[in-house]
């Protein structure tokens, strides 16, 4: 495993698309949800107790199972209500596949869009991102679970003018509960696509369907 | 050929898509991305103008960085392109036009084959001298509203000087974009990047 192609995928600087996303912060800032550093760092530790941990433990299996691509692409979708939020998924995994399938040409990207007509949902591209990068699903479980904080931290600072370094402190507080996470996620590597975690966000799932109707918004979703 | 247009906000990029499509769609299959920065307001402006069939225009989010979209990463953009080109092929002009941004916004090569960039007289005469790529090295300079010079006291001949000095040779017109045939020169001259890409 080569620490600096982990480094690479991780950094939010290789083009995917996601800086358009702010990983449901504009939506719960819109419903008064996220207000304050404070307000953050609870919607954070919401994420990471829930979906990110779904969505770790999907790239991580990702990157063990090839063969069963297409059993957690449908897997992570019913764990996935909303609609609006599965057309984001899909749009970030085919978005991350264009990118990708240039850094790693192994990467087997005709199978991955072959998942669904929109593209694999993205934990799922993750993973198989990851493999064709020589990493590990660990590996793929951590990108996933830092691409949330990354999206949720620098949306926060975009809409809200939050104190930069503060924001990054409170990511770096959760360092090693992200690290924990991770080993969690890789734990599942093996498992059968339907035995996989199916931790969900109800109020995530409602504020994205909100938030695709309003008129003006400064993220996609 | 995929042609970016760029430029600050209320330049006239949308006024000039507008009137591209007018004058050319009718010879030309075109299809346009919008760049919005908190809506898709510019896509539901040039349907409401219906200068295009609805399905030929589409418009991406930039997550309130229109120069990343086009220049660092233009996954999104591309994305859209591909779904354009492939619903309405054989297309020959792709317009991609960004969402209002600085004087640093340029487009990446690998989005774009030629890009236009829009300023307007309203911004002041001071704007071409302070340069910055979109205005040294777009391959057409187009400034626009030269109905308002007066009004607001700009230069022409300061802009027209100011530009000519950072641009060297690349070529620069003057518009006034309140109806579409102030966009003749301009689509003269896409016409002239039309033949030349399509013979390449």
């Amino acid at each position: 495993m080569s620490l600096a192609t982990l480094l690479l995928l991780a950094d939010s600087r290789f083009p995917t698309g996601a800086h358009a996303h702010s990983a449901g912060v504009e939506p719960s800032h819109g419903a008064g949800g996220v207000r304050s550093i404070g307000d953050l760092a609870v919607f954070l530790d919401g994420r990471l107790a829930t979906t990110a941990r779904t969505e770790a433990a999907f790239a991580a299996a990702a990157c063990r199972q090839p063969s069963r691509w297409a059993e957690l692409d449908h897997e992570l979708m019913i764990r996935t209500p909303s609609p609006r939020l599965r057309g984001v998924s899909r749009s970030l995994g085919r978005q991350l596949l264009r990118g990708a399938s240039r850094a790693w040409p192994s990467l087997p990207v005709e199978s991955l869009r072959a998942l669904h007509v929109d593209g694999p949902m993205q934990p799922v591209a993750l993973g198989a991102v990851a493999s064709a990068a020589g990493l590990r699903p660990h590996d793929a479980a951590l990108c996933s679970l830092h691409h949330l904080v990354g999206a949720v931290t620098t949306a926060a600072v975009r809409l809200m003018g939050l104190d930069p370094f503060s924001v990054q402190a409170l990511a770096a507080d959760r360092a090693a509960r992200l690290d924990a996470l991770a080993d969690e996620a890789a734990a599942h590597a093996d498992d059968a696509p339907h035995a996989l975690p199916s931790f969900t966000s109800v109020l995530s799932d409602i504020l994205a369907e909100h938030h695709g109707t309003w008129e003006t918004r400064l993220f996609a979703s | 050929m995929r042609l970016g247009i760029g430029g600050p906000v209320g330049s006239g990029k949308t006024a000039l898509v507008a009137a591209l499509c007018r004058l050319l769609a009718d010879s030309v299959s075109t299809v346009v991305v919008t760049n919005d920065i908190f809506t898709t307001e510019d896509a539901e402006a040039l349907r409401r103008m219906a200068v295009l069939p609805d399905e030929r225009i589409m418009a991406v989010e930039t997550g309130a960085c229109p120069h990343t979209a086009i220049r660092d990463d233009i996954s999104a953009n591309l994305d859209a392109i591909e779904q354009l080109e492939a619903a309405h092929a054989p297309v020959a002009l792709t317009i991609i036009e960004s969402g209002g941004d600085n004087l640093t916004a340029t487009f990446s090569k690998a989005l774009v084959d030629v890009q236009i960039f829009v300023i307007d007289v309203a911004g002041g005469d001071k704007v071409p001298r302070k340069g910055g790529p979109g205005v040294t090295a777009a391959d057409l300079l187009v400034i626009n509203k030269t109905d308002l010079a007066t009004l607001v006291r700009a230069d022409l001949s300061v802009m027209d000087r100011d530009a000519k000095a950072r641009r060297g040779a690349l070529p620069m017109l003057f518009t006034s974009l309140v109806s579409a045939e102030g966009a003749t020169e301009v689509v003269a001259w896409v016409r002239v990047q039309l033949a030349q890409w399509h013979r390449a």
